[in-house]
């Protein structure tokens, strides 16, 4: 997405339709910002000051939580995410053989994105997939048992 | 009409339970077959999933783990992946299934079937019943908190049910952070129903009026299930503005978290569903006097909330003669990491632990020694052979430097380095840390380098770590920061050799 499609003004009208829905729940922060990251897949700074105003609170409080969190982007992430476990249960069995093949593959550290824009590689801790590991989720979908050789095939069905 | 259940658990859709679904849609159509297909949960033995299931004729039979180049067989009743009954399947029949007594067995989204298999009849008897008396039978029943600590649920309400009103809440901390564990994940695609009314029973007795179910966001398909699940209980009556007719009335709304570990503590939690930084809220006040918004709210765990229909289903004392010790009822032990038979064991307390990895789990995947059992998370010791007679129970793990936690159960093999683990979990207090306590957030990272000077050879700072791990247990605010040192230490103590080798290899 282009800067000025992401600029305050662009996004003003949809953002407040997504105030609009969630200033109806009781603590409506985080359900905004899952919904703004829904949407633009970061939570752009542009909308921080909406949000704040929305909320009565202020800009640097919204983006104090913002950051609390591991989930929220500050930037938009590559076309797809692979996020592979590195909690306990899958480092028993493999995992972090597996993240070195998977940093090394795409020349990416953790949070990197490829040259090409298309796989961002995440540290996730714990999917609950501890029985069948190590696990991943790409693209929101989960998947066990993930090998060097499953990762490449994963990685190449996405390319 | 022959029904054939392919789970929708996350676990049986990440060994491709999908994939077996869409192949088996075309097997029926392609053979002109009337068959309803239903997506349950899952009924725990993971190495078997994708586990199909064929019920005809009164009699159902499973077959895992599933491909998608099984089903024509299966459908023949002639393929190799037969395992039976899953009533007869060792690892299954070793189970006493009371809070999971319907995960994997019904369609979880039909409040017809799980009113069928006993559903609703503890709501319908709490409904019966003062508040006053709702607490007390969860007293008696023995129930103490499946979220780590251990707290007796009926207390916690009773002190909830006494604090002036009239807004009170009910939240469900449905974060399950620890490694190894999965328990919640499970009930929730597969019996979510029992956690509803669980939480609707907890209202009632306490006088709330409103529920929130906090969940994982690394939990999509918990998300969804659970979802589509307040729906069908609003549809039926069990959740709204009259509670299955009663003069009670009770809504719930489900919180997407978003990757923070130590949002699972309490008060992080109700921070974290305040629209918060997830800090650690200094106790007193207790979240059951001052919790969501300031109101009296309970906070537990999902299994503790759905083991209560059954509780109330059954009595108190029926529960509570299951046990060891002041550890009443059952567990569900979630048996996972480097394993051959990795799932969900339900049991009554007091099974040693070498039972459970040894005899249930059958050590670990390719037959190598176990090396290591870490009970409780990444909060809790690593257990070396030596402890495997430890009975699992609160106390019984505790007396052992240890401690059950959410009863994730994680196998290593003896090709695991302890004192890389050790460093993990500096690493990832380091990265959790809130941040509110100087011995946690600089500690943990002190602690990074502290493994890393004795990886590289410097004997001299082993007493360095053991007293970092001193600061860290006092000096801590909650347990994140309190509780690391037990992986670390349990790591140090028990396999010094891990720490020595590399020490001389750098010599
Ligand atoms: C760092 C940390 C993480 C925790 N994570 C969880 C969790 O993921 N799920 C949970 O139920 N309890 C968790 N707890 C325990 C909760 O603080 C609390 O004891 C529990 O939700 C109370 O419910 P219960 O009495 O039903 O167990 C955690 C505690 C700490 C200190
Ligand atoms: S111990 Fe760590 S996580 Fe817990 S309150 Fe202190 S800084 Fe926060």
């Amino acid at each position: 997405m282009s800067a000025a499609a992401l600029s305050a003004e662009a996004i003003a009208p949809r953002l407040n339709e997504i105030l609009d829905d969630c200033m109806v729940l009781e603590g409506p922060l985080l359900p905004i910002l899952h919904a703004v990251q829904a949407e633009y897949g970061h939570v752009p700074q542009t909308a921080l000051p909406q949000i704040a105003d929305r909320l009565n609170v202020t800009r640097a409080e919204v983006h104090g939580v913002m950051s609390f969190y591991h989930d929220f982007r500050q930037e938009p992430a590559g076309a797809h995410v692979v996020k592979l476990c590195r909690a306990e249960a899958c480092q028993a069995i493999g995992a972090n053989r597996v993240a070195a093949h998977a940093k090394k593959a795409l020349g990416v550290e953790w949070g990197g994105t490829t040259k090409d824009g298309t796989v961002t590689l995440e540290p996730v801790y714990c999917l609950g997939l501890c029985a069948c590991g190590p696990a991943a989720l790409v693209d929101g979908q989960v998947v066990g048992w993930v090998d060097e050789k499953k990762f490449d095939a994963i990685v190449g069905d996405l390319k | 009409m022959m029904k054939i259940y392919i789970p929708r658990d996350a676990a049986a859709r990440a060994m491709g339970a999908d994939a077996v679904v869409a192949a088996m849609q075309a097997e029926l159509t392609r053979r002109g077959m009337d068959a309803q297909i239903v997506r349950n949960g899952s009924r725990g033995m993971v190495w078997l999933e994708p586990l199909v299931e064929v019920e005809k004729d009164g009699e159902r039979l499973a077959y895992g783990p599933a491909s998608p180049k099984d089903v024509a067989a299966i459908l023949d009743g002639n393929s190799d992946k037969a395992v039976g009954r899953v009533e007869d399947i060792p690892f299954f029949a070793k189970q006493t299934r009371l809070t999971f007594a319907r995960c994997g067995l019904i369609d979880p989204l039909s409040v017809a079937e799980y009113e069928a298999h006993g559903g609703l009849k503890g709501l319908r008897r709490a409904l019966g019943m003062t508040q006053e008396q709702i607490t007390k039978e969860t007293t008696d029943s023995g129930l103490r908190g499946r979220g780590g600590a251990g707290f007796p649920t009926g207390i916690k309400w009773d002190t909830v049910r006494k604090a002036a009103g009239p807004k009170k809440y009910i939240v469900c901390n449905a974060d399950e952070g620890d490694s190894g564990t999965f328990a919640d994940r499970m009930i929730m695609e597969g019996d979510p129903l029992s956690l509803i009314e669980g939480m609707v029973i907890a209202a009632i007795g306490v006088g709330a009026d409103k529920g929130y179910v906090y969940l994982r966001s690394e939990y999509p398909d918990a998300i969804e299930v659970m979802n589509l699940a307040v729906d069908a209980a609003r549809k039926a009556g069990v959740l709204g503005k009259s509670v299955l007719g009663s003069a009670h009335a009770f809504d719930m709304e489900i919180r997407v978290g978003a990757g923070a570990y130590v949002c699972g503590e309490e008060t992080s939690l109700l921070n974290s569903l305040e629209g918060k930084r997830g800090v650690v809220r200094a106790k007193p006040p207790l979240p059951a006097l001052e919790g969501f918004l300031g109101k009296p709210t309970v906070v537990n765990n999902v299994i503790s909330l759905a083991t209560i229909p059954v509780i109330f289903e059954r009595g108190a004392q029926f529960y509570k003669d299951f046990g060891l010790g002041r550890s009443r009822g059952t567990i569900p032990v979630q048996i996972a990491g480097n394993v051959k038979h990795g799932g969900l064991f339900e049991t009554a307390f007091g099974m040693t632990l070498g039972q459970l990895v040894d005899d249930i789990a059958g050590g670990t995947a390719k037959g190598r020694p176990v090396k290591a059992v870490q009970v409780g998370g990444p909060l809790g010791a690593y257990f070396p052979r030596s402890k495997f007679d430890t009975p699992f129970g609160y106390e019984e793990f505790d007396g052992q430097g240890g401690l059950i936690g959410h009863a994730g159960v994680v196998l290593f093999d003896d090709t695991t380095d302890m004192l890389g683990m050790a460093r993990f979990a500096m690493e990832f207090c380091a990265v959790e840390s809130c941040g509110k306590c100087t011995p946690c957030r600089i500690g943990a990272v002190r602690g990074v380098e502290t493994v890393d000077r004795i990886a590289a050879g410097d004997a001299t700072a082993i007493p360095l770590l053991k007293d970092l791990c001193e600061t860290m247990k006092d000096g801590s605010l909650c347990a994140l920061g309190g509780f690391t040192p037990y992986p670390v230490m349990s790591a140090l103590t028990h396999f010094p050799d891990d720490f020595a080798a590399a020490k001389e290899a750098a010599e």
